[in-house]
């Protein structure tokens, strides 16, 4: 049984219709990333598994269990936790401050949370160096490490990272993806929405590629990395 | 010397009241970006909840406790706790309904929970000013590098520079203050990490008009006379510290209350007493052209 599914999914904003019946699957232990240009749906299938954006109809289950009408809040408890585009991040609080609320659901388990804060710093040694400092005040890279690790803190099964690539300058997403692939690793299945598609085909197992709300092709990544259609719209070949 | 100092600690005393009344104003726009009209009626509701406490019963809580400190404290305790209800109520009924509209909606929404809590008071108790009893605290007076301090003063700063410092702990050192501020900041990245908005709202609007409250019984009993329309002028000084201090920050409100509190007395003390509110305005024009942020409002940027 699949993770994560999501059946048919139709979202609207006001009267845009931004997802027109998005399906796919997510099975524990892979990486899976959603590919496609600027306003395909990518970031709104992440916000809508998030539970931000409430779908109009269809279907969005976890392990089996419908995620529809449960309020983002508390989507995170489930095991789900997201570092979304732009990273978001606290900016006038300080690193432990991000990182903290990044364990808000179960911060009475004292010692499991400096657990993972201890896992963060590990991945991520630079975040330990500037732990006391804004986070508005960390550099491009620094601050996508922060917004993964805030993720991480909340200790989820399944980790939703939008465009961590994103400002970053080639040799640092390099060094995301590498850590990417560490987290994964460790057992944390992650669903991955990329603008940079040649490194993501090269890290996901599977990837699904949107066009303006709908799913255009979807395979393994091997495949995708062969495929014509991919090559020329995606991975900038003729 | 001594008559600035003075003025001074008298500044100071009317500016720590300011100060609290602002952060309710500070703290609601900045989760909410909600001008929240209606908190200078929490203020006047805390003093006449406080009044009915201590008088209009046949035996008022002063009669009932033998301890005149202890009493008064009780009638804090449950005027601020009643002003809190009232303030989740309006946030409930004018607010809340109205969270996805446009942002001049809840404004009108919040002057109209306003006149409805006003002329809801007048109905209740009249048009006359009420008066608190006499005597109620020893008029003790203690000279101090020849500056005169009263009991009632020492007591109005002691509560109102501790509720703010426990306001500032809790903000800054606890879980929930922690959600505050990061809600504050940006709601659905809060919503990603867990926190429940509608439940930080919450808080807001009951701390808020809790601290309101507060400073609404300590100038009935500092003044002793209170009126039904007293929650607006002090309303209006207090959005005034609000915004002198960077409205949304919390800090700020408190720098924005003292400094108010003692630029108003100096000017007067060595002006003219007639002209005393208009000081207030004057300064705030002043920074609103100089620093359009507040004093310590850089931080917050308006949400886009």
């Amino acid at each position: 049984m699949a993770l994560l599914e999501v059946e048919d999914l139709h979202i609207y904003y006001g009267n845009v219709h931004a997802l027109k019946g998005i399906s796919l699957d997510v099975g524990e232990g892979e990486i899976v990333t959603l590919l496609g240009a600027n306003g395909a749906g990518k970031s709104t299938t992440l916000r809508a598994i998030s539970g931000l954006v409430k779908p109009r109809s269809g279907n969005i289950s976890y392990r089996g269990g419908s995620l529809n009408e449960i309020p983002a809040h508390e989507i995170v408890r489930h095991g789900i936790s997201q570092a979304p585009e732009g990273r978001r991040l606290f900016s006038t609080l300080t690193v432990d401050e991000n990182l903290t609320l990044g364990a808000y659901v179960r911060l009475r388990d004292k010692a499991s949370v400096e657990d993972s804060r201890k896992r963060v710093f590990d991945l991520f040694p630079r975040l330990l160096e500037r732990r006391n400092q804004l986070a508005g005040t960390l550099s491009g890279g620094e601050q996508q490490m922060l917004a993964i690790g805030r993720a991480l803190m909340a200790a989820p099964q399944l980790l939703l990272l939008d465009e961590p690539s994103l400002g970053l300058a080639p040799i640092l997403v390099k060094s995301i993806f590498a850590k990417i692939r560490e987290i994964n690793e460790q057992g944390v299945t992650i669903v991955l929405v990329e603008q940079n598609a040649r490194a993501a085909l090269k890290l996901a197992h599977r990837a699904y590629v949107l066009e303006t709300g709908r799913i255009s092709l979807s395979g393994s990544a091997q495949e995708l990395l062969k495929d014509e259609r991919v090559r020329k719209a995606y991975l900038g070949e003729k | 010397m001594e008559q600035l100092l003075q003025q001074l600690v008298n500044g100071i005393t009317v500016g720590s009241v300011y100060a609290l009344v602002a952060l309710g104003y500070t703290m609601v726009y900045g989760i909410l970006r909600l001008i929240n009209f209606a908190h200078g009626e929490m203020f006047m509701l805390g003093s006449y909840f406080a009044l009915t406490l201590i008088v209009s019963t046949r035996v008022g809580v002063l009669q009932l406790v033998p301890n005149v400190l202890l009493g008064l404290l009780l009638v804090f305790l449950f005027s601020m706790g009643l002003v809190s209800t009232v303030g989740v109520v309006v946030e409930r009924v004018a607010y809340r309904p109205l969270r996805r509209s446009t942002r001049l909606a809840p404004i009108v929404s919040a002057l109209g929970a306003s006149l409805f809590i006003q002329n809801a008071v007048m109905l209740t108790y009249g048009t006359q000013y009420q008066v608190f009893p006499e005597g109620l605290l020893p008029t003790t007076v203690w000279r101090v590098f020849g500056v005169e301090v009263t009991l009632m003063r020492v007591i109005v700063l002691a509560i109102s520079l501790g509720l703010m410092a426990a306001l500032y702990a809790f903000v800054q050192k606890t879980p929930l203050g922690t959600a505050i501020r990061a809600t504050a900041l940006d709601h659905d990245a809060a919503r990603l990490m867990g926190i429940d908005v509608d439940r930080i709202i919450l808080t807001v609007f009951l701390i808020g008009p809790a601290l309101g409250a507060a400073g609404g019984i300590m100038v009935g009993l500092y003044y002793r006379q209170i009126n039904f329309t007293m929650g607006w002028t002090y309303g209006l000084k207090a959005f005034t510290a609000a915004i002198m201090g960077g409205i949304g920050n919390i800090p700020g409100a408190m720098v924005g209350g003292l400094l108010l509190g003692i630029l108003e007395t100096l000017g007067a003390g060595y002006i003219s007493t007639g002209w005393k509110d208009a000081f207030a305005f004057v300064i705030l024009i002043a920074i609103l052209i100089l620093r359009p942020t507040g004093l310590l409002g850089e931080r917050v940027a308006e949400k886009t």
